[in-house]
């Protein structure tokens, strides 16, 4: 190679790496741009809307056979909730543990766990999805969600279900989480009180825990005391509508 | 439109269209920052898999981190349970600050560059993943309408004979300059075609079966990748396969004249020589 050409390549070596370094820094600094952040959050409602438009409102996740369940489903965020009522009442067994359904509704309602296991029931063996990327496989079975807000009565003006749970967070208050309303009354959302036949292990987030299929594990709440309907999610911890979200984590968490 | 004679024996040729040009550069723009992105979202849980759920006792392919028996740490990537030392660059590497960190790829080609960064991450990759699809459908609908497809990346029967005679020019590094550089060459055709009708279409189907709300509309994605964590899996390879295009498509680039090939992708002018009246 002549000397010609090989300075042109150390040139253009150079450029490209130091471009390359450019361009790097030059995008962590338009990341901490909030403008910057509003444009690329754009993509959450379009994601959002397309995603419902093309499902339908009432998308069933695929459910798989028991062949498919995982030998040792994930034990993700709280295992074991440090906080001293919980505890107690982990102690006897939720003998005193009631959920309270409140907020837009006609009746609050306090139902203990027998009267949750009378309401409609159902069965499924569905994939977990975590926002990190895994996937385990597990059968759940628990009362419909849309069953207990049906017997507590959805005011109109409610569009949002808020979860709130017995887990610290540390500084940021307790575990919470919210769905939309039509997300509530899909066939597969249950307040799931067994899995894989088992009645629910505090790993898991006894005495019930959310799932709501079709969407990442952050939303499937753990360990909750109430339920509130609520028109706005914004008064809640940072109003981001959930302990992730208010880290940063979309609200819809469909992908 | 018509070509401008230059002196010296060249003439200006018009190459490629404005729908063309402007989406060529919002692509390459959208999967620039997808992919890094997408390095990014894969350190969250830097092992793959294959069937619907994880086996994490048996991934295909995982990046760690570990301290051996005289208390240094290295990187490991296994691969198909072959396990290689990638210290510095896969597993362990540098957190910017000259301290050694345990993270799948590293921060210089990550976007967000630090890790853990999973939300940014991923709010960045829906994004250009949007710009990605729009840009890609209007690329494709009008380049099926004005037959820009069907003319000029289709091969044609005449080209496929000479697949042989193109390999040796490419190796020989050897590329037209007359009345024959005014089209693609057959294998530009076949390989532009399988990028943008097979590969990045896969690539986007791959991505959405990773959504739990699109598998429920459509299962029959569940069924085409073999289940979500396959769709992972097959997502990150095609990811690597558009990096390694990207780069010969690049070199090529370089290689076929840098200056003449970026001017007619930007302005859709070409400079070719005249033939030769025989
Ligand atoms: C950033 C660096 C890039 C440069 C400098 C570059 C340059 C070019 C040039 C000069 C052409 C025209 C080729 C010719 O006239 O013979 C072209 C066409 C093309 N490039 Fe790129 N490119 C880049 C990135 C990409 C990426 C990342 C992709 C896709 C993954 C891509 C896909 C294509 C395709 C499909 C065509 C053919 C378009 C058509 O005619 O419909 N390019 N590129």
């Amino acid at each position: 190679m002549t000397d010609v050409k090989k300075s042109t390549r150390r040139a253009f070596m150079g450029l490209a790496s130091a471009g390359g370094l450019l361009t790097l820094t030059g995008c962590d600094k338009l990341i901490s741009t909030p403008w910057f952040m509003n444009v690329i959050d754009s993509a959450e409602a379009l994601s959002r809307s397309v995603q419902r438009a093309i499902t339908g409102s009432r998308p069933v996740a695929r459910e798989y056979a028991e062949s498919d369940i995982s030998e040792n489903f994930r034990q993700n965020g709280t295992t074991n909730p440090q906080n001293a009522s919980y505890q107690t009442m982990v102690a006897n067994g939720f003998a005193d543990w009631y959920l309270e359904v409140g907020g837009l509704v006609d009746k609050p309602l306090k139902l203990s766990l027998a009267a949750l296991r009378q309401l409609p029931a159902r069965t499924q063996i569905t994939r977990h999805d975590c926002v990190e990327g895994w996937s385990d496989i597990a059968k759940w079975t628990g009362a419909k969600l849309s069953a207990v807000l049906d017997i507590a009565g959805v005011k109109p003006e409610a569009r949002y279900v808020m979860f709130f749970c017995a887990d610290p967070m540390g500084m940021n208050g307790n575990y919470y989480e919210s769905i939309d309303i039509p997300g509530a009354y899909q066939p597969q959302t249950i307040l799931a009180y067994e899995i894989n036949d088992q009645t629910l292990p505090v790993a898991h987030g006894a005495p019930i825990r959310l799932r709501y299929e079709t969407q990442l594990g952050y939303k499937q709440a753990k360990y909750i005391m109430r339920i509130e309907l609520v028109d706005s999610y914004a008064k809640f911890g940072r109003g981001k509508g959930g302990f992730w979200e208010d880290q940063g984590y979309e609200w819809y968490a469909g992908i | 439109m018509t070509d401008i004679s230059l002196s010296g024996g060249r003439k200006l040729v018009y190459r490629h269209r404005l729908v063309v040009r402007i989406t060529h550069w919002f692509n390459a723009l959208a999967i620039v920052c997808l992919f890094m992105s997408g390095l990014q979202i894969f350190n969250a849980h830097p092992e793959l898999y294959w069937g619907p759920k994880s086996t994490f006792d048996h991934p295909i392919l995982s990046m760690s981190a570990d301290t051996d028996d005289d208390n240094n740490d290295y990187g490991t990537t296994t691969i198909f349970g072959h396990d290689f030392d990638t210290t510095g660059v896969l597993g362990l590497s540098s957190n910017g600050n000259g301290q050694m960190v345990e993270r799948g790829f590293p921060r210089w080609i990550t976007l967000p560059s630090a890790s853990p960064e999973l939300a940014v991450g991923r709010r960045l990759h829906f994004f250009f993943a949007w710009m990605l699809t729009i840009n890609g459908l209007i690329y494709m609908g009008s380049s099926l309408l004005n037959r820009h497809v069907q003319r000029d990346l289709v091969p044609t029967k005449q080209d496929l004979s000479a697949v042989g005679k193109d390999i040796v020019n490419h190796i020989r590094l050897r590329f037209p300059r007359g009345e024959e550089s005014r089209k693609y060459g057959v294998l530009q055709k076949i390989t532009y075609l399988a990028v943008v009708a097979v590969i990045v279409p896969l690539m986007i189907l791959a991505g959405l079966t990773m959504s739990p709300r699109v598998d429920a509309g459509f299962p029959f994605l569940l069924t085409l990748f073999d289940g979500r964590q396959s769709a992972r899996t097959v997502h990150f390879v095609i990811a690597f396969t558009i990096l390694g295009f990207s780069m010969i498509h690049i070199a090529m680039v370089v290689l076929s004249g840098p200056i003449n090939n970026l001017r007619s992708i930007v302005t859709g002018w070409s400079s070719i020589e005249e033939d030769k009246a025989p």
